[in-house]
Parts: C-alpha cells; structure tokens; sequence
C-alpha cells in the first residue's frame, strides 16, 4: 500500500482521541500511565461530556497529566485532589470531576483526604494509579510497595518490621458505605485494557446517579523506578503486584 | 433600608459571607473561631443562596477545597485559628502561585505550638511576611470592630479577584468574640456559571468549543518561565502596594508621639489617647487597616514629625520592624506589648509611653 492510500479515512483502523492534546508525553516507555490517560479521554469523548468535565492532576509522575487531557485541569497540591475534587464537585455538581493519583499522592500523604472524600461519598470518579513505588522523585519506597520490594529507600528490600505493611487502601475505601463502585484494574495486555475503559466508563457514568464515589484502583508499572526493561516489568506485575492485590470489583452498588 | 443586628465578630464573618454572595465555605473548628461554622451551618444558606458549606476533616482539606473552588472561579473561603493556619500554609502558597482568588481568615490566638485560647497578635510574621514557601504576598486585612468583620468579607473578595491573589483577614480572639452592632447590607444574588465563565476567562469551568482547555497550575519546570512567574506577582504586589495602602488616623494633626497598632490593640489605644491627651500629652494614634501593603507611606510623612514611636501589638514586636523600615529609622521607634494571649491595659501602654 502506498502512503496515500494508507492515510485514506476508510483505511482508518485507530485514531487519537481529540480529548487528548497532541503533546509528547513525558512517561518512560512502557509506563502505564500513558495508557490509562487515553482510556480515561477516549470515554470522555464516547460520553461526549469534554466541555463539562474538569480533572484533577497529582504531583508524581502525572503531575502534567493537565497537557495531555484536553479538558479544563487543576494541578493539585502533593496528596490534596480529592479535596481540591470535593471543592470542585460541590461547587459544579453538573459537571464531571475527576481526580487522578499516584500510590504515594493517594495512599501515604493524602491518605486523610482520600478516605474521607470517599466517606463523604463525593460524587466523583477517582483514579488511583498503584506502582508500587515514588517514580517521580526516582524510586523510593511507597505505601503500596510489596514486602521484600527493593527501592532506594528500602535498598535491601522492605522490611515489614520496620518498615511497616504494605497497604490496600482499595480494600478500606470499599468499607465506607460513600463509596459507590470500588474496582481494581490493570492495563498491562489488551484484554486487561478493555476491561479497565469499562471500569472506567462505569466510573464516569456513576456521577450521572449522584449516589457516592467511584474509586479505580489501576495496578501498573513503573519499568524505571523497578529497573526493569518494560516487557519485563509487566511479568514482574504480573508475578508479584497481582498476588498480592488482586484484579475485579471489590464493590458495585449500582 | 438600615438593618442593625447585634453580633459576634465571628457571626459577623458568617453573615458578610452569606449576604455578599460568596458560593462556598469549607472549615475546620478550632477555638476561638468555631462560631463561624456554627453559624453558617444554623442559617443553612444552602437552601436560601446555594452556597455550600461543608466542615472538611483537617484545615490541609479546607484550603485544598478552597483551592479548588477558587480554580472554578467562585467565591471560597476558609476560617481558623492560628495552628489551622499554619497547616494551611502550602495551600496558600499554592493559591498565591495558581493566581487564584480566595480568602481566608485567621482568628489569632497565642501561640506557639498549641498556646492558648486566648487573643493574640503573634501570626503577623506569618499573615504579612509569607509563611508558606516562596515569593509571594498575601492581602492582609487587620479588622478592629465587628461591623469591620463583616465589612472586610466583601472587600476581601473584590481584592482577590481583582489581583488574582489570596487575601487574609487577620483578626483575633477579641474581635471574634466581642458582640457589637452592626449594620449590614442587603443579600447580594451569587455570580451565575456563565457570568463567571464570562468574566473570569482564567477559570477552569468547563472547556467548550470556543476555546482552549484551562489549566490551574503553579508548576514551572523552566526556572526561566518560573521566573517569569514571579516578575509577573512582584509586579502585582508593586500596583498593590501603591493602590491599596489603607488605614485610620487619630489626632496625628498635633501629634509629638504616635502609637502604631491594629485590630483590637488599636481599639485599646484609642483609650490611651484618650489618658494621654488628659494629661496633656501630645499624642496620636496611626491603625493600619491593611497589614500587607503595610500603609508605609503615611507612617513616613507623619512619623517623621514626632519626637517618637510606640508600636503597640499583642506579640514580642513583629509589626515594629516594618514601622521602623517606613521611617527609615529616622525617628526613633519601640514596641510594647503583652503576648501569649495577655491583653495590655491602656495604662500598661501610657506607661511605656512616657518612659520612651
Ligand atoms: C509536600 C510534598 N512532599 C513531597 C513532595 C515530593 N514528591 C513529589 S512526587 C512524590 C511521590 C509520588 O509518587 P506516587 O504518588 O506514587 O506517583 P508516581 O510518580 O509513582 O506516579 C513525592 C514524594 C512534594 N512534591 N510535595
Ligand atoms: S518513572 Fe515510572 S511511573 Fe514515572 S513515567 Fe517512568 S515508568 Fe512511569
Ligand atoms: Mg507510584
């Protein structure tokens, strides 16, 4: 085929969303992040809500996600979107919030705003993006980071005497009766990608029904801050993150 | 038509929230400020404006939401007592660097560390100086009256948003809790979505097909665009240094010595004026009505008439370093006062004054 007839529209087999900016993204190859943004823009544009949806953006390593969403984007204080959501939502109860974390932002500094937005049942769709580690600030330890877990704050593996446990912070928001829908996903092979946009959609519907928060964990890599080739890093997921926190619905009182 | 009501500052603060048209209040309680909440959720505006009012689970949560309703461009605001405000120092670092509108109260109680519940001028350092990190300025509103408390809640909206900046009304536990009159004004309707979409083109509220998406950031990675950044607020902070410079004079015209002091130590040496002049002493008293800008320009033209200084705060002297900087030390300046929530007494002050 020639470039001409390749570039034809009915020759179309994928194209970028428009709710994603033509910025070059900033995340190692492989991460998992990028993934996760376009399928939170591709069901913003399939629910055709880009004009009444504002996102909240993390300090981690999506603290640009604000380039990459074509929507209107709040970059919040370490640890503080759901709070900064909460002001947001309660003020534009119409519109379409939601917030996007790291394990670190979400699960250790933000721990206070994270449950009790959820308490609250805030009526926003929250992503929680988990790697098991800080990738922004060069691979320390996280929250979520598993027992064992080399970082270059738990150089010989994280010692659960001393270092504490890692935490399921998924599993506690699904206790708080204002959490609508709690789901843990991944996005590391096509059928697992397919699966989490559902979530996804669900999420963002939810806020349709105004009846509590929708909250997706999403279990992804972070091939740098593990120090793994990519294709390595997602078997490394697959053998060890997944074990420990297991992929479905935890709860769905839709 | 006059409507009189009598109230507590704190209850003041609620009511020129209310009746000013601001959209949403989200606080945490700590005495002596409690009432404020108290009060705003006993009038449950929600149901009479639409305005939101919502106890958040710590002042980090408060100002994040204010934050976040400021990003939208609506009227937000926050009120505590001094270590509240201390934990709410990022966020407003944030705000400052985001150039967002919000405001905020700080009913001052002695510190430091959990101190006391009793009134307190120790956190203007922390209001006027920048506690939070970097280069940035806060608006700082010194009430000294309970009509002033509900008076400043609609002036520091309108400075907000007019510089794009957080505005602080820095009160104390004498002010907050004292009952006066008050007369206050007619309830005002709050902005409409599309007025505000309108008018405030920066807000984030929904990116239609007109024009770009919105972002509110405070994030450079460039130190040159940083920079940038903060030509743009010293800039700002010169025009509001020249504009905005407010305050009160007290029979300066004759004056040999001044007192200098805000909020409630201003209410207290009104009656040192009165002892003084008694006893024939030549004395006047300048109130400083906004902290930052500090109103440095009448401090130099009547200060350097007089023989000498007093600035009289409820703290170990943090004002009169900005007094001495508006005379150039050109006269000679002291401070009195009583702190850890102690209140000086008007004849504690005439003393100090006449052992100048
Ligand atoms: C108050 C504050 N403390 C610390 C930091 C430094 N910091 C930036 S990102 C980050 C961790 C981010 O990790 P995570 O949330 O897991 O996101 P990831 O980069 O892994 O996606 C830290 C500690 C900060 N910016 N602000
Ligand atoms: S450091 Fe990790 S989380 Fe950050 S972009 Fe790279 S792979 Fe992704
Ligand atoms: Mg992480």
């Amino acid at each position: 085929m020639t470039r001409e007839e390749i570039i034809k529209p009915e020759n179309l087999v994928y194209k970028k969303t428009p709710v994603l900016t033509s910025n070059v993204m900033h995340y190692c190859p492989g991460c998992g992040h990028g993934l996760v943004h376009r399928i939170i823009a591709e069901v913003i544009e399939e629910m055709d809500i880009q004009d009444k949806t504002i996102g909240v953006a993390p300090v981690g390593c999506a603290v640009l996600a604000y380039n990459y969403f074509d929507v209107d984007c709040i970059e919040a204080a370490h640890g503080r979107a759901p709070a900064v959501g909460t002001g947001i939502k309660r003020l534009y109860p119409n519109h379409f919030v939601f917030t996007y974390q790291g394990d670190g932002d979400l699960a250790a500094i933000g721990t206070a705003e994270t449950i009790h937005a959820a308490n609250r049942g805030e009526n926003m769709t929250m992503i929680f993006v988990n790697n098991g580690i800080y990738g922004m600030t060069g691979g320390q330890m996280a929250p979520t980071t598993l027992k064992g877990m080399k970082t270059s704050t738990s150089p010989y593996g994280r010692d659960l005497q001393t270092m504490g446990n890692p935490l399921k912070i998924t599993e506690l928001i699904a206790q708080l009766p204002g959490a609508l829908y709690v789901t843990r996903q991944a996005v590391h092979t096509p059928a697992l990608a397919r699966k989490c946009k559902k979530a996804i959609r669900q999420a963002f519907e939810n806020q349709k029904l105004n009846q509590g928060t929708s909250f997706v964990e999403i279990v992804s890599n972070c091939n740098s801050g593990w120090k793994l080739p990519a294709v390595k890093a997602n078997e490394w997921l697959e053998e060890n993150m997944l074990p420990f926190y297991p992929l479905g619905d935890l709860k769905n009182n839709k | 038509m006059k409507e009189l009501k009598l109230m507590k500052g704190n209850e003041a603060i609620a009511e020129g929230a209310i009746r000013c048209g601001c959209d949403g209040y989200f606080g945490y309680p700590i005495t002596p400020q409690s009432e404020i909440l108290e009060h705003l959720m006993l009038e449950n505006p929600y149901e009479k404006t639409g305005m939101v009012v919502l106890q958040a689970e710590s002042e980090v949560a408060s100002i994040n939401m204010v934050y976040g309703g400021a990003s939208v461009g609506k009227k937000v605001m926050t009120t505590s007592s001094s270590p509240g405000v201390s934990l709410m120092q990022e966020g407003l670092s944030y705000i400052a660097g985001a150039e967002l509108p919000a405001l905020c109260v700080n009913v001052v109680r002695g510190g430091p560390g959990l101190g006391t519940i009793q009134p307190s001028q120790a956190d203007y350092f922390q209001s006027v100086k920048g506690g939070g990190h970097g280069d940035y300025r806060l608006i700082t509103l010194a009430p000294a009256s309970v009509q002033e408390m509900y008076d400043f809640v609609e002036l520091g909206f309108d400075l907000a948003f007019k510089y794009r900046n957080p505005v602080m009304i820095l009160s104390d536990g004498i002010i907050g809790q004292v009952m006066e009159k008050v007369e206050v004004g007619e309830h005002k309707p709050r902005w409409t979505d599309e007025y505000i979409a309108k008018t405030y083109p920066w807000a984030a509220t929904g990116k239609p097909k007109t024009r770009g998406h919105n972002i509110i950031t405070s994030l450079n990675l460039q130190s040159a665009e940083q920079e940038k950044l903060n030509i743009r607020l010293q800039a700002k902070y010169k025009e509001c240094e020249v504009t905005e410079q407010r305050y009160e004079t007290f029979q300066c015209e004759d004056a040999e010595y001044i007192l200098i002091a805000y909020g409630s130590s201003a209410r207290i040496c009104q009656k040192v004026l009165e002892l003084a002049r008694a006893e024939g002493i030549k004395l006047g008293l300048i109130r400083p009505i906004t902290l930052w800008p500090f109103p440095s320009k009448i401090i130099h033209e009547i200060g350097l008439k007089t023989k000498g200084i007093l600035s009289v705060e409820m703290n170990a002297g943090q004002m009169v370093e900005d007094v001495k900087l508006a005379v150039e030390c050109k006269v000679p300046v002291k401070h009195f006062g009583r702190f850890g929530g102690v209140i000086h007494t008007p004849g504690e002050i005439l003393e100090a004054l006449k052992n100048f």
